[in-house]
């Protein structure tokens, strides 16, 4: 099946009937997006189709044809990273950083519609993803900063 | 499932930690160098003198851990690496541990490279646990790399036949003000082993002079992070590699009866692969695996098992030893003219990493490599040696910076079942375990039972302390108060569930019934907690870790309508920690928000204070859901809530105001910093409950349900 990823027409082998998640960490070797739950819980595997932020891990690669796909790795242009990376930078939000990649999709989905949000909307939005490090205050923080540098 | 405590230790490596109050005491090396060095003169020879011209490609396991090669090398091109047995699981050491060799070198951050966790590089390690990093390790590393400074400056001085006193160190060069001449640290070095003993006398930078130490260097490796880049185990893939997956029993204790895996057998790329009842199958790519795993039929002979609604009595029957009361406490309890005798519950909580246990493994001939995501690899080279009986010197675990684990990745689990089926199918296998096998065959936080029985005299003096904990742990057992008559007992029983180290251990069950027991005297002395408190308290530091958070806090503020605030503090691992809560009780629904949480800290010198305080955030926050409502739910020795949306952990919509005051102590060493300060925040909150409700809750979690009615 033709896929596109990161702006580029891929082809991936779907007959085991492989969620997006694994299509693209195992067949595309993209393996900047995590699996943390498998049920759509935790949203570390999240990834951009058409532009919305989408659990990976239940949705199934065949679901995705025809649509555009962005994953952590897509986000840098010619090596600048994207105001939400460089924020998450700025603020030194990470501990372990296994939530990094969902956080940061999530994120950037969420500043494309509404990209001066209050921390409330950032916590409402946020809402789905967890990190088990608990550094909700400075990712908040980090977002915020990334909002009003977008602005 | 009725097997003895001490053979359960034996079993489980992970438990080694329970028994301990202060493991800070503990050995860190097996050759306790550091004790041993104290001993002796060091004495410096000149590099060129002794040096081999080995490349350092490899640790020589016949290296002594007293050399400076085993913890620092200089390459010729002047890289300076740095080896450890210490992982990196997010407390951000591999920034803290470069700091400090920068600054003892004179050079940036960004010249030192630490290689962390990898058996046949670093020097052997007991594991990264019981916040020992910054204070055993950071030493290490600060004299190993001042006697690195000392002996390039010595060199130097021998090359320009001057005094090493009037040398000068920056950017990596030693230089002579006056003359004009320069070296490079890797001129002087020639990428050479440096075989001379660490001097364990050499003079560290000390901490009022620090400049790299002490600031809030960023995470040394973020931008691997937040590009996706880092290859945690879980992303890694060898060539040829398999993706493995293993049969689980429907509970523990169920043993395997029978077994058809024909039709996974027949499948294309698939091996199945049985030795007793470890059963697996091995694929060319995870689909594949699982539909494989789906195939295979077992059936299991179950036994008896506990489930959770027997859970506190259980650990009550199965106790060890019996409670040994002391004869003065006993008597101080007759004569107190009040007594107030309570039980606190602590459930088993899970640790929750959210990269789950992941292990590559690879065979040549005889020799095995394992990837895995555990905060002990030379603890599990040691499981691997049993499991294979062949020699250590052919196993080599290795520790890529992992997705957490506050204390739950002790073990090798994965890393075991990868190698297992690697040797069986002459591949290397990956297995990565589901969120379902994280939640029910990693291990849990021991859960607990506690009396305090304590006596008061008519002054509002408490006389007599007495505590039994059943299971959960020695961490903190004492009570940090000035008690005259005092006992304190663990209890060890047997655990319906596989049990081990956590974030602070039993540290956050004994301060939750200490802080809670303390405060109700205070309230039946009518007297202010936090007076009360500091009445009975004689360590300074947690004295003053107390006032500090009170203060920021605003403790003496009035409250508002249906809001109360609770204070509590404890002092583990070397650090001391108070929280003050903020909390609000719906009068018809009796929900509580926890409306703010103020946390104070004092764990000597800072090294890194942004990271410190995302510690402490962290700490405040996870402690959070093990306070309000976090739970393993079973049955029959069956996890019921193996999921994340059954298993409820704090996210976004639960963080209160938080607020932290960290206390910069630059006369006393560093102490770690990533688990006390979880231990005040659950009797925080329950004080602050009773403050606005009158209401005691002494168990953990506290609101499974939200509200104090339910």
């Amino acid at each position: 099946m033709k896929i596109n990823v990161n702006g580029k027409e891929m082809t991936i082998d779907v007959t085991a009937n492989p969620s997006l998640l694994e299509a693209i960490r195992e067949q595309l070797d993209l393996t900047g997006t995590k699996y943390g739950c498998g049920e759509g819980a935790c949203g570390a595997c999240k990834v951009l189709v058409n532009g919305s932020a989408v659990p990976s891990c239940i949705t199934p690669a065949v679901s995705v044809q025809g649509k555009k796909v962005t994953t952590i790795e897509g986000l840098e242009t010619d090596g600048e990273l994207h105001p939400v990376q460089q924020a998450f930078l700025e603020v030194d939000a990470f501990q372990c950083g296994y939530c990094a990649s969902g956080m940061i999709i999530n994120a950037v989905a969420l500043l494309d519609k509404n990209s001066s949000p209050t921390k409330q909307e950032i916590e409402d939005a946020m809402n789905g993803n967890i990190c088990r490090c608990c550094t909700y205050p400075k990712l908040v923080e980090a977002i915020y900063q990334a909002g009003n540098q977008l602005a | 499932m009725k097997k003895t405590l001490k053979s359960q230790i034996h079993s489980y490596p992970e438990q080694y930690e329970l028994h301990q109050q202060d493991i800070i005491r503990g050995p860190i090396t097996r050759r306790k160098f550091f004790k041993r060095m104290g001993l002796g003169i060091a004495s410096f020879i000149v590099v060129s003198d002794v040096v081999s011209a080995e490349i350092m490609d490899h640790l020589d396991p016949s290296l002594a851990e007293d050399t400076i090669a085993s913890w620092i090398h200089i390459d010729e091109s002047g890289k300076i690496t740095v080896f450890t047995g210490k992982v990196e699981v997010g407390q951000n050491i591999r920034t803290s541990l470069a700091q400090v060799v920068a600054e003892e070198l004179f050079v940036e951050v960004g010249d030192i490279h630490l290689i962390m966790g990898d058996t046949d590089l670093t020097p052997y390690d007991r594991g990264t646990y019981g916040s020992l990093t910054t204070p055993q390790m950071a030493p290490i590393l600060r004299q190993a790399a001042a006697s690195v400074r000392e002996l390039l400056k010595e060199t130097a001085a021998k090359e320009w036949s001057v005094d090493t006193g009037g040398l000068q160190m920056e950017k990596g060069i030693v230089f002579h003000p006056s003359n004009g001449k320069r070296l490079s640290y890797a001129q002087l070095s020639q990428g050479k082993k440096l075989f001379q003993q660490v001097n364990t006398q050499v003079a560290v930078v000390p901490v009022s002079s620090w400049k790299i130490a002490g600031t809030s260097v960023p995470k040394v490796n973020g931008r691997s992070f937040v590009t996706g880049n880092h290859k945690y185990v879980s992303d890694m893939v060898l060539s040829g590699m398999l993706y493995g997956k293993i049969l689980r029993a429907p509970a523990n204790g169920a043993k395997l009866k029978t077994l058809d895996a024909s039709r996974a057998e027949a499948m294309e790329g698939v091996t199945v692969v049985r030795d007793g009842d470890f059963v697996g199958v091995t694929a060319p790519d995870s689909p594949t695996a699982n539909m494989a795993m789906a195939m295979i039929e077992a059936t299991w002979d179950r036994t008896p098992q506990p489930s959770r609604n027997e859970l506190f009595d259980y650990l009550r029957k199965t106790a060890k030893n019996q409670p040994e009361p002391k004869p003065e406490v006993t008597n101080a309890l007759n004569q107190a003219s009040f007594k107030l005798d309570q039980t606190f519950t602590i459930d088993y909580i899970a640790h929750v990493p959210l990269e789950p246990r992941a292990g590559v493994a690879e065979w040549k001939g005889e020799k095995l490599t394992v990837w895995t995501g555990t905060q002990r690899p030379f603890g599990v080279r040691e499981e691997l040696q049993k499991e294979f009986g062949i020699p250590k010197e052919n196993i080599r675990v290795i520790m890529p910076d992992t997705g957490s684990g506050y204390g739950g990745k002790h073990t090798g689990e994965a890393g075991i079942e990868a190698a297992k089926l690697a040797k069986a199918v002459g591949r290397p296998v990956k297995v990565s375990w589901t969120r379902e096998e994280e939640f029910k065959w990693a291990y849990v936080r021991p859960a607990g039972v506690i009396d305090v029985r304590s006596g008061m005299d008519s002054s509002g003096k408490v006389t007599a302390w007495e505590l039994h904990n059943y299971n959960s742990g020695n961490a903190a057992i004492q009570a940090p108060y000035t008690i005259a008559a005092k006992h304190d007992q663990f209890l060890p029983s047997d655990t319906p569930l596989k049990q081990g180290s956590y974030r602070a251990l039993a540290s956050t069950a004994n301060i939750f019934a200490i802080e809670s027991q303390f405060n109700d005297l205070a309230s039946e002395n009518g007297a202010d907690p936090l007076a009360f408190r500091l009445k009975h308290l004689q360590d300074e530091r947690l004295s003053n870790a107390l006032k500090a958070c009170a203060e920021k806090f605003g403790w003496d503020k009035p409250r508002e309508k249906g809001h109360g605030f609770g204070i509590a503090c404890g002092a583990a691992k070397g650090g001391n920690v108070a929280t003050c809560a903020e909390v609000s009780v719906h009068p018809e629904t009796g929900a509580v928000k926890v409306l703010r949480l103020v946390t104070s800290f004092e764990c000597g010198a800072i090294i890194n204070p942004r990271h410190l305080e995302g510690q402490v955030i962290g700490c405040v926050l996870q402690g959070l859901g093990g306070a309000l409502f976090e739970a393993v739910d079973f049955k029959d020795g069956e996890v019921l809530n193996a999921s994340i949306s059954g298993y409820r952990v704090p996210r976004f919509a639960d963080i209160p105001v938080i607020e932290v005051v960290l206390l910069d102590r630059k006369d006393l060493p560093p102490a770690g910093a990533g688990e006390a300060p979880i231990v005040a925040v659950a009797p925080a909150i329950r004080n602050a409950i009773f403050e606005v409700t009158g209401k005691k809750i002494n168990r953990l979690p506290m609101l499974p349900s939200g509200s104090i009615i339910v």
